[in-house]
């Protein structure tokens, strides 16, 4: 019977299963240095997972959403720098407090029409660094607060090093922590888009007075997924701080919430693949565009000059232009609109119904 | 109390630098009810032509409106190659592109010209006015004088001629002019052209003050929304009147309110726009907002 | 499940290892990075992004190590200098650190850029045993820090050192003086503020209005206006270039005339000049100096300034004219010293031992004079400096070195 289950499950499932267990046994061949940089990526796509159900889901623009990753941040360093709380411990902390403010903040937001909130929220990306200074005795204003990065518990060690052979570094240890917030979260995002929540939200976004007249609760949502939103924001910024074993103002620039925005729109808004797609993109860009664009010799050399001194920025202006004119759903309906061709073309005229849900329609 | 009349008109000088952005934002929002965040970074990149051009030997007086043209050009370009093809969709897709405009102007205009502060040349002495105890310079007049000529043009263009009366029809009823025989898109494109051009002036107008530089606008721009929102955003006079509110109320609370002082003014500019947007989502001079059902 | 997961973690290696996708792990020497005939260095720094300006100072370095490894290199051996972009943000020098001391196997980082930037590497830094040479920032903690963080050392006069400098010269020249102070609301500003109140010591009521501003600040009209109606007869700059040019603007127009005391970073002529364009008088302006400014006319002839402009050639990018470039090529001519010094013993801990302990240097590009010098209990590289006025076209030094060494403890 389970058997009979796993053979029939949709091949979606399959490639799940596949990402999985790669992101799982990937450290074990990479080095740790690289371990830590995919740990960033997968911190980014939680907090681009957060932005993408506030902005694909719910319809509603948030271009700030590097401040909530700042909150959820300076709460865990607070905590473990100043109370000697567990750093692994502050991190539920951090994301239901940061959580709680977003909730807050979308009870105002619900006022807003969406160009008045894009405007509020990018004013409040600006003015993130300058706030976190004021506070000084609690933030550390500007020398910022060290983390102190946690060495594996033993049990994990021992299994890693069996595996590898080599010992378990704390940027191996914080890769599996970060993967393990991020499939957790991602879980948590499936089943609420597949069930109600998901579906008020998305009635919501396609039309807010129609959604009303079904009997939605409009405001209810809205705020929901602000909180949810600032959650995951907070969840991120709490393992970004782990990651980086420092957070200071410069650390939460607004081409933070810039390169989440990206990270949103290249992976693909109201997908829940999409924002670890856009992550991996938006993590790794910056650092490609400087350093292996100008070592391939078939990129004209002006190009790849031009590429590294303009830096990211340049990068990602066009990007988001192109995509939002070209390919609105982004790389997986890009994916989606190219599965389903092939599956036409193999399977002739008569395509069969392949129980799998109708991709969103655009959805900005 | 010489001190608070100098501390007014300080305000009232920075305050002119934010109407005249807030300005090219506002004339955006009427052409396509459309905030544009890449509209300082437009602003700042037509300084930088008209650097070059002065830079090359040409007159001040004959690169300004050749700057102006190139804006305007400009900003007709901009709206054809990336706001056309998206014309219709959602608002959120609006934003990102011009978000997306910003991000690359700044990144393009700091490649080409670096982040070294440069001076920019002035019609205006730099010489400051003695008004009983209380000064005031030429440039800063001379912003605030600009801006008001500005606002007359534009007010002039959009109530009195054919083209402006064409302008507003093309905005506020897209379908009933079309059947009119408007084009639409284009209308919506001399809009950009004219923001863009209002956009140069006010760049031109303040890089002596501020320093030509790529993020010369970055700041100022957040003043600008709060100033936009503050006179509600579809209003050029108001957009004036809210720049030199703001203006004030920046200088005066960072110089009298100790929690604020000189490191939060940014955030006083954050509380403007929240506040008003919560409080008085039309802003002082805006109209109500009807919501179709 | 929790029985499961090893079995899935060894599949999934397996099928990595089997497709080819295993890179070996590093093994560990006592001298990573130095090769027979290579020594590889790594550094962070802003080349894109607001803080760009900064950037050259890089490529400036790079320059000096090419002109070295023409000539033969370091005791034959040629530097490899590796500069990466962390866009002035601790977030991306963390990974870029690591990538330059894990992957690319760097000896040392040199001059990395920025004071969060460095303290968000130091901690690293230091319990990883590489050294973190010459950062260029002037906050004191990174020389006054030395003891509990081994391998972590500054290179310019602290901030807090060149305060020290300007409340010597109130105390000798404007005794009287009532001082108002406008500064950054950072680190930067922070230390100079500190430097001034300690050099002041029992006369710090001297300073009689104090005022701060944010780098995201449109001007610094407001503060001044306090400042000059708190009566200060003395007003202190300290802010980044931008803001300095802006507030001498300011203060002319306020019909002000304080004897002004402007920071060393923002002095170079080109920042002066721009001042005067825009409006500025710059009467009393004092300012103190320690390298040689590159557009001042007295060191045209001068050998070592005839060396930079060589050296300089060589970037194709670099503007001869830019002091962060004259400031590069010094900061390298120093490293290069202790690489020297080093000889055969090329390990971290002899080469962050002379950096920090046993320096003695006489720096072509520093005014004359100046000694770059550390020992076992004083670990601030440069603590001299000379005081200048502004004459109308370019600076005049005044009087002769002043040496705070031994001051901040």
């Amino acid at each position: 019977m389970n058997l009979q289950r796993i053979r029939m499950a949709p091949p979606r499932y399959w490639l799940v299963g596949v990402v999985v267990l790669f992101l799982i046994g990937f450290p074990t061949v990479i080095s740790s240095f690289l371990a830590s940089e995919w740990a960033q990526a997968l911190i980014l796509a939680i907090a681009i997972m957060g932005l993408n159900i506030l902005v694909g889901y719910s319809g509603q623009l948030s271009l700030g959403h590097g401040a909530f990753m700042a909150l959820g941040a300076y709460i865990s360093a607070i905590l473990a720098h100043h109370y000697k709380v567990d750093y692994l411990l502050t991190i539920p902390i951090a994301g239901l407090a940061t959580g709680l403010v977003g909730f807050l903040f979308g009870i105002p937001a619900l006022r807003l029409s969406p160009l008045y909130l894009a405007l509020a929220t990018f004013a409040l990306a600006v003015v993130t660094p300058s706030l976190i200074k004021r506070p000084a005795g609690l933030t550390g204003g500007v020398q910022g607060i060290g983390v102190v990065q946690p060495d594996p518990p033993g049990a994990v060690s021992n299994i890693f090093s069996t595996i590898t052979g080599t010992a378990m570094t704390s940027d191996q240890w914080i890769y599996y922590v970060s993967l393990f917030c991020a499939l957790v979260l991602f879980w948590v995002a499936w089943n609420i888009v597949r069930h109600r929540p998901g579906r008020a939200m998305r009635a919501i976004r396609d039309g807010e007075v129609a959604a009303a007249a079904s009997g939605v609760n409009v405001r209810g949502f809205k705020t929901l997924a602000f909180g949810l939103s600032a959650f995951y924001g907070g969840v991120a910024g709490s393992l970004y701080g782990l990651s980086t074993g420092f957070v200071s103002p410069d650390t939460f620039p607004v081409s933070l919430s810039i390169q989440l925005l990206v990270g949103a729109v290249v992976g693909g808004l109201a997908s829940i693949p999409g924002p670890l797609a856009g992550a991996i993109f938006a993590y790794f860009l910056p650092i490609e565009s400087s350093q292996w664009v100008p070592n391939q010799s078939w990129i004209p050399a002006q190009i790849a000059a031009t590429v590294k001194n303009a830096g990211p920025a340049v990068s990602y202006g066009v990007i988001l232009i192109v995509i939002m004119i070209f390919a609105p759903n982004g790389l997986v309906g890009l994916a989606r609109s190219g599965y389903s061709l092939l599956n036409r073309r193999l399977r002739g005229a008569t395509d069969r119904e392949t129980g799998q849900m109708p991709p969103d329609p655009q959805t900005v | 109390m010489q001190e608070f009349l100098q501390q007014l008109v300080g305000g009232l000088a920075i305050g002119g630098i934010f109407a005249s952005l807030a300005l090219a934002l506002v004339l955006i929002y009427n052409a396509m009810g459309l905030v544009n965040f890449a509209q300082g970074e437009m602003a700042m990149l037509a300084t930088f032509v008209a650097y070059a051009l002065v830079s090359q030997g040409m007159s001040y007086w004959i690169a300004f409106p050749v700057t102006l043209v190139l804006a305007f050009a400009g900003g007709i370009g901009v709206q054809r190659l990336v706001i056309k093809p998206v014309e219709r969709a959602p608002i959120l897709t609006l934003v990102i592109i011009t978000l997306g405009l910003a991000t690359l102007v700044n990144g393009l205009a700091g490649f080409i010209w670096g982040y070294v502060p440069r001076s920019f040349p002035s019609p205006f002495s730099s010489e400051s006015v003695d008004l009983v105890g209380v000064f005031v310079s030429y440039r800063d007049l001379g912003v605030i004088a600009v801006s008001g000529i500005v606002l007359l043009a534009v007010y002039l263009l959009l109530q009195r001629t054919t083209v402006g009366l064409t302008l507003r029809a093309a905005a506020h009823h897209p379908e009933a002019s079309r059947l009119l025989g408007v084009h639409v898109s284009w209308m919506l494109a001399l809009g950009w052209g004219l923001a863009s051009a209002v956009g140069a002036v006010s760049g031109i107008m303040v890089a002596p003050i501020l320093l030509l530089e790529p993020n010369m606008m970055q700041s100022i721009i957040i003043y600008a929304f709060a100033a936009a929102v503050l006179g509600g955003i579809e209003s050029p006079p108001g957009a004036v009147v809210g720049g030199l509110i703001v203006g004030v109320t920046i200088n005066l609370a960072g110089a009298y309110l100790p929690f604020v002082g000189g490191d939060l003014q940014l955030a006083v500019g954050l509380a403007i726009i929240i506040g008003v947007l919560i409080l008085k989502p039309n802003g002082l001079f805006g109209r109500a907002a009807v919501r179709r059902v | 499940m929790g029985r499961k997961v090893p079995s899935l973690v060894a599949v999934a290696t397996f099928l990595l290892v089997a497709c080819g996708g295993g890179t070996g792990t590093p093994t560990t020497q006592t001298d990573v990075g130095i090769t027979a005939d290579s020594i590889s260095l790594g550094n962070t720094i802003a080349q894109s992004g607001a803080a760009a300006a900064y950037g050259t100072i890089g490529n400036a370095e790079l320059a000096y190590f090419n002109y070295i490894n023409g000539q033969g290199g370091v005791n034959g051996r040629k530097i490899n200098f590796k500069i990466l972009d962390d866009a002035y943000n601790p977030a991306q020098t963390v990974p870029l650190t690591k990538q330059l001391v894990e992957q690319d196997q760097v000896f040392a980082m040199f001059s990395g850029l920025g004071t969060q930037a460095q303290t968000s590497v130091r901690d690293y830094l230091n319990s990883k045993k590489v050294p973190q040479l010459f950062v260029a920032t002037g906050a004191t903690t990174f020389n006054k820090d030395h003891d509990t963080n081994q391998w972590t050392l500054g290179w310019q006069p602290p901030y807090q050192g060149e305060a020290r400098i300007y409340a010597a010269d109130v105390l000798k020249n404007h005794a009287g003086a009532k001082i108002g102070v406008l500064y950054q609301n950072d680190d930067y500003g922070l230390d100079y503020l500190k430097g001034l109140t300690d050099g002041l010591g029992s006369n710090a009521s001297m300073i009689v209005d104090k005022e701060s501003y944010d780098v995201t600040a449109a001007n610094t009209a407001a503060q001044l206006t306090k400042l000059q109606a708190s009566h200060a007869d003395t007003l202190f700059i300290f802010a980044t270039p931008g803001f300095t040019i802006k507030s001498l603007v300011t203060v002319t127009l306020l019909h002000w005339a304080p004897t002004i005391y402007l920071n060393s970073v923002s002095n170079p002529q080109v920042y002066m000049g721009l001042a005067k364009k825009a409006g500025a008088a710059l009467t009393n302006v004092t300012s103190v100096g320690y390298i040689k400014d590159p557009t001042d006319p007295q060191w045209a002839n001068d050998s070592g300034m005839q060396q930079y402009k060589t050296i300089i050639a060589g970037c194709s990018t670099c503007k001869p004219e830019d002091g962060f470039n004259i400031y590069g090529v010094a900061v390298a001519y120093t490293m290069v010293d202790v690489l020297k010094q080093a000889g055969t013993n090329m390990t971290r801990k002899n080469v962050t031992d002379i950096a920090a302990n046993k320096l003695n240097e006489t720096n072509p590009f520093l005014l004359p004079g100046i000694k770059v010098k550390t020992t076992s209990s004083d670990h601030f590289p440069i603590m001299q400096e000379q005081v200048i006025t502004w004459n109308g076209t370019g600076w005049t030094l005044q009087g002769s070195l002043i040496d705070e060494r031994g001051t901040i403890k």
